[in-house]
């Protein structure tokens, strides 16, 4: 299982380390021919403004979007999160998406850096609590019929999956917990 | 699905910011205006200050931390992070740029520094601080202080990258020398670098340095970034080089461009075309001594 990482900015290194330990190979997309090369790929954090704008630079939505739609598994988190999801509220806006994600997302709705945080979530499928990093985070504010919730804190969704679609509001690659890794590789196995 | 509390300030939320804006170039800006083309360049963050450093080196005089209504302004027209400098040592310029919400705080040698023995202690802050430095010694020093993100200082506001190199390469090459050291040897190691023993032994051990390196100091072209990515930053801080050039908006945007596609010498090459002129540059030799920025902090 070849797992690429988008790797136009953010913590790339981070998720390749989580994915290799999840038993797949990871490697860095940053143009379409290497992306065409992957069968899964993962959006890291980062500012999603800026992968944003890279992705349009580069020529590389369109790509993207079209892998999506024929099935390529695709885990984001943080700025990937915001990057698939269909709508962004709020006044801070990311323009440049692949919306395959029927979620509705707030940019830095948990706080400016101060308000950055650690907390342990429940996670549906997981027998023990998940310790869980939220830096700058984006909050889900509401999500469509074909989504399910995995993870809530103080009540919103902060884990989500939709098909082939996984998303969280946090960044499982910075701690040495392998379970959202796993999870991710055995649903890009099955897709 | 009930979760506990939240925990605020930790080590790994401060050195968590700087794990994602790596691979991005970080802008130098003076007003919102500035900020706003910055962040429409695709950097992932701004660094709000009164001057560049080129037009300090120009102008002289006492240099502080920003306007705290300039930097609200800042803060307020972008939805990237907003950095912000304070003196080595001012530490209530420090207190005040965390009041006034800002996401990470650079305790930089190219304001005045307001204390010429001890630099901040930054563990008593919830926001998180970047600091310079020239060698390894001094990366580590600054981390045991608290700092949660390094940036080798080269020498600010001259558009010469040779100081950055310098440094850059003074830093790696001093972390490759520890991991050939047996275990025994490292005490005297973290002597000869004046360093904590516990992070001397984390670099020996990793072969890495143990939080996010960024590079800053005289970058000025694409082609500077993408050198200083090959050297193993992290990273880029572009500072006068974008704002004191002929074309800042192009300028911008190829020095992020460039910055992604490092590796990759058609991209730079293409992003490099019809920049306009750079801004000028200054020989270090031609500097005196005690003008050097990168000599203060210690």
């Amino acid at each position: 299982m070849k797992v690429g990482v988008l790797a136009l900015q953010g913590d790339v290194r981070e998720h390749a380390r989580s994915l290799e330990a999840a038993g797949a190979t990871a490697v860095q997309v940053k143009r379409d021919d290497q992306l065409a090369g992957v069968d899964a790929l993962v959006i890291p954090g980062g500012e999603s403004t800026t992968i944003g704008k890279l992705l349009d630079r580069f020529d590389l939505l369109g790509p993207l979007r079209e892998r999506i739609d024929s099935g390529m598994a695709v885990y984001g988190t943080c700025a990937g999160l915001i990057l698939l999801a269909r709508e962004v509220v709020g006044r801070e806006d990311a323009p440049f998406r692949i919306p395959a994600l029927d979620v509705s997302v707030r940019r830095n709705a948990y706080g400016r850096q101060v308000d950055s945080f650690e907390t342990d979530l429940r996670v549906k499928g997981f027998d023990e609590p998940l310790h869980a990093v939220f830096i700058r985070a984006p909050s889900i504010e509401a999500v469509g019929e074909d989504v399910e919730v995995l993870a809530e804190h103080e009540g919103a969704p902060v884990f989500v999956r939709q098909g082939n679609l996984l998303a969280s509001s946090f960044h499982p690659e910075m701690t040495d917990d392998g379970r959202v890794h796993r999870l991710f590789v055995e649903m890009a196995e099955k897709s | 699905m009930s979760d506990t509390q939240r925990e605020t300030g930790s080590a790994r939320v401060k050195r968590g910011l700087a794990e994602m804006l790596k691979g991005g170039v970080i802008m130098d800006v003076t007003n919102a205006d500035q900020a706003k083309i910055a962040e429409d360049a695709g950097a992932v963050a701004v660094m709000a200050l009164e001057r560049v450093p080129a037009d300090i080196r120009a102008e002289g005089g006492v240099v502080r931390m920003a306007d705290p209504e300039k930097i609200a302004g800042i803060v307020d027209c972008v939805s990237i992070p907003v950095m912000a400098k304070c003196r080595i040592g001012h530490f209530v310029e420090a207190q005040v740029l965390q009041s006034l919400g800002v996401d990470y705080i650079d305790e930089s040698e190219v304001l005045t520094p307001a204390d010429e023995a001890n630099h901040v202690n930054k563990w008593d802050f919830t926001v998180p601080f970047v600091c310079g430095a020239t060698n390894l010694g001094e990366a580590l020093r600054r981390l045991g202080e608290g700092a949660a993100m390094i940036r080798s200082k080269g020498e600010a506001g001259t558009g010469n990258v040779v100081e950055a190199v310098r440094h850059m390469r003074s830093i790696t090459s001093e972390i490759k020398r520890l991991a050939t050291l047996g275990g025994e040897e490292l005490m005297a190691a973290a002597k000869e670098l004046r360093a904590p023993y516990e992070l001397v032994r984390e670099c020996a051990e990793t072969g890495r340095f143990p939080v996010v390196l960024f590079t800053a100091g005289g970058i000025a072209t694409p082609a500077d970034a993408a050198l200083m990515m090959q050297l193993g930053a992290d990273g880029v801080f572009v500072g006068s080089g974008i704002f004191k050039s002929g074309d800042p908006v192009a300028r911008a945007r190829a020095i992020v461009d460039a910055t992604t596609h490092y590796e990759d010498a058609d991209m730079i090459a293409k992003v490099s075309h019809g920049l306009g002129e750079a801004m000028v540059g200054i020989n270090i030799s031609d500097i005196p001594e005690g003008e050097r920025l990168a000599t203060r902090g210690w």
